[in-house]
């Protein structure tokens, strides 16, 4: 809906954040702005997904601030953060479903808990959701259980869009799937990224998605974010870890196969 | 702010719909009863012309409630138009247009044959529990078998870190408990015993009852819970990230490795807490006799000598380890039945605790036929 534009959503200064004496995230400053796929990278224990849960809010940082939609997370009332928090989705790298509810009571729940609807419309929205991600009614009344990894990771993406959010937060969302399956996957979220005019925050270390859908890249090693900007900045750039990440074998196999 | 939302106006069998504000989720319920209302009025219609110009956001919810509207007065034969729908949203709508919803599922019988199917449901799953508990009885005589042609693949530290689990640290609950035990029965028997100036009977009946009975009941409905339930949600949890699985790629035989020392450790464990419960219980009938009934220990310990022999203290020692075979059995195929959800979890140990503690009451009668029937 909106162009990438210059209206920053989320806004991280500074942040500080670790575990014990492991300093994780040193100073981390980002920017993500409204309407835009950010693809964030980074090596395996970098701190991607620190920085993700450190933004929602699971993890607590040490320094620094963290604005969402222009709101300082640190000095909200419980009340506001409740609402800015309906008004992101999560997507958790194995799907988080719940293994007691069905797919369908999955998709419902945050909506019942939000919203005063009937059950019919409950009900129309849920499948309404599932076909949006490429699912039909079919599934409804599997348990998490049953369903495979792409079903899960599409039923995941299903239920933190139940609450129709403005971001998005995705941790690796195509980790786990075939190239078939992850492509899938990267198309439908740059689908719904452009009806819903969704901002997509997405953890990936897939190449593929890097280059198909993202708008731009962060990366982040050393406990910073080194560079951010679009795919021909990163192929761009000097600095000896991009080189390795972005020309690396797999980067030119996953070069080579789109041309 | 409910008339802003949607307006409708009839010409003869025109409809106009005017839509405004916001149509998203907050607004949802409102803008329902409303469609709700404009659907079922009962009026003769040939034309809906839904306006939506005046709708400044839209969102899933409410691109769905518009469809429901379109949908709806399709149905009757309507020839339904939108105009003005901004362009932002013409792709959200037309995403929503093509979903179908399904059938509602048919209703399969009434409420007598739900309670039928559910009655043939359980029975079904009694008999399949009983027979996975023989079956993995036998599983692990085989097993035991194949350890004693080659003992050196037991796993002997796995048995003792069980053994630390289920009988050490289990120790002193079982006193607290069976100490108690013991002070109330020895009460109670003194008590109404005192009515017919029997009160020296009361060494008998506590003597009796706790090295026949009591001491191992207790002592097995106690691990049943303590360490049974342990054992069903540790399997269960292994069974549900495949760790199980993955013993058996390995080459291992779960039952080997995983069952094996957690049953003997309760073979092992159950008579030694058996043991100790029914001394500590004969401790606590003691000591209230003394302070409460007035009878010295001396005379308790004398009246206890001649009242119970050696084969009271053998017809519960005997049934320990039989008491834990069940107890280790039912937990361990209770943890393996588990599936994929939290929720099967919790049946499953829950279900664990109440089978075993029903058939170790079970077995218990069984023994006291048996007892008595060869004059123990």
């Amino acid at each position: 809906m909106a162009k990438p534009g210059k209206d920053i959503v989320i806004e991280v200064r500074g942040v500080v954040a670790g575990f014990g004496d492991h300093i994780v995230l040193d100073h981390v400053d980002l920017d993500v702005y409204r309407g835009e796929i950010l693809g964030f990278v980074g090596g395996s224990g970098a701190g991607k997904s620190v920085l993700m849960r450190t933004v929602i809010g699971l993890l607590p940082k040490r320094v620094g601030t963290i604005k969402v939609f222009d709101t300082d997370m640190a000095a909200v009332t419980d009340l506001e953060r409740q609402a800015i928090e309906r008004r992101w989705g999560v997507l958790f790298q194995q799907g988080a479903l719940f293994s007691s509810l069905t797919v369908k009571e999955n998709l419902q729940f945050p909506v019942r808990e939000h919203l005063d609807l009937s059950q019919e419309m409950l009900d129309e929205m849920a499948i309404a959701k599932l076909e949006m991600v490429g699912l039909d009614a079919k599934v409804c009344e599997k348990f998490p259980s049953e369903l495979s990894g792409g079903m899960t990771k599409r039923v995941a993406l299903a239920r933190a869009l139940a609450l129709d959010p403005e971001i998005v937060f995705l941790d690796e969302p195509t980790s786990g799937l075939d190239p078939i399956g992850a492509g899938e996957f990267d198309t439908l979220i740059a689908t719904l990224q452009r009806t819903l005019g969704l901002t997509v925050f997405m953890a990936t270390h897939d190449l593929d998605s890097l280059h198909t859908v993202c708008d731009r890249i962060a990366v982040l090693a050393d406990g910073k974010v080194i560079a951010a900007g679009t795919m021909d900045t990163m192929l761009a750039s000097n600095h000896p870890w991009l080189k390795a990440y972005f020309h690396g074998k797999r980067a030119r196999t996953s070069d080579m196969s789109r041309k | 702010m409910s008339d802003t939302l949607l307006e409708g106006t009839t010409e003869g069998e025109r409809l106009r719909l005017a839509g405004a504000g916001a149509w998203i989720a907050e607004n949802a319920h409102l803008l329902e009863s409303l469609i709700d209302s404009e659907t079922k009025r009962r009026r003769r219609l040939k034309r809906v012309d839904i306006d939506m110009s005046g709708v400044e956001r839209l969102d899933t919810f409410g691109v769905w409630l518009l469809e429901r509207l379109v949908r709806s007065f399709s149905a009757r034969g309507c020839d339904t138009k939108i105009t003005g729908l901004k362009e932002d949203y013409r792709a959200l709508m037309d995403e929503l247009h093509g979903v179908k919803l399904d059938e509602p599922p048919p209703h399969t019988g009434g409420q007598v044959i739900y309670a039928l199917a559910s009655i043939g449901h359980s029975i079904v799953s009694i008999g399949q529990s009983f027979g996975s508990i023989v079956n993995l009885l036998g599983a692990i005589v085989v097993t035991l078998l194949r350890l004693a042609a080659k003992p050196h693949k037991f796993r002997l530290t796995s048995l003792v870190h069980q053994l630390d689990n289920v009988a050490w640290r289990a120790v002193p609950i079982i006193l607290l408990i069976t100490f108690l035990i013991g002070c109330i029965i020895a009460q109670q028997g003194l008590f109404h015993f005192r009515k017919f100036g029997a009160d020296i009977y009361v060494v008998d009946m506590v003597g009796i009852l706790v090295l026949r009975e009591l001491g191992v009941l207790i002592v097995a409905i106690m691990v049943a819970g303590r360490s049974g339930s342990a054992y069903t949600a540790e399997l269960g949890s292994m069974k549900m990230r495949e760790e199980i699985d993955a013993l058996r790629t390995m080459g291992f035989d779960p039952v080997e490795v995983l069952l094996v020392p957690r049953i003997l450790a309760l073979i092992i464990g159950v008579p030694i807490l058996t043991f100790l419960g029914s001394m500590a219980a004969l401790y606590g009938g003691g000591l209230v006799c003394w302070l409460y009934g007035g009878i010295d220990p001396d005379i308790f310990l004398s009246r206890l000598k001649e009242a119970i022999t050696l084969d009271h203290f053998k017809v519960g020692m005997i049934k320990a380890p039989f008491m834990a075979l069940i107890v280790g059995v039912v937990a361990c195929v209770e943890g393996l039945a588990v599936k994929g959800s939290a929720e099967s979890l919790g049946l499953q140990t829950t279900s664990s605790v109440v089978e075993s503690i029903f058939l170790v009451i079970v077995l218990d009668g069984l023994f006291a036929i048996f007892f008595a029937s060869i004059g123990m």
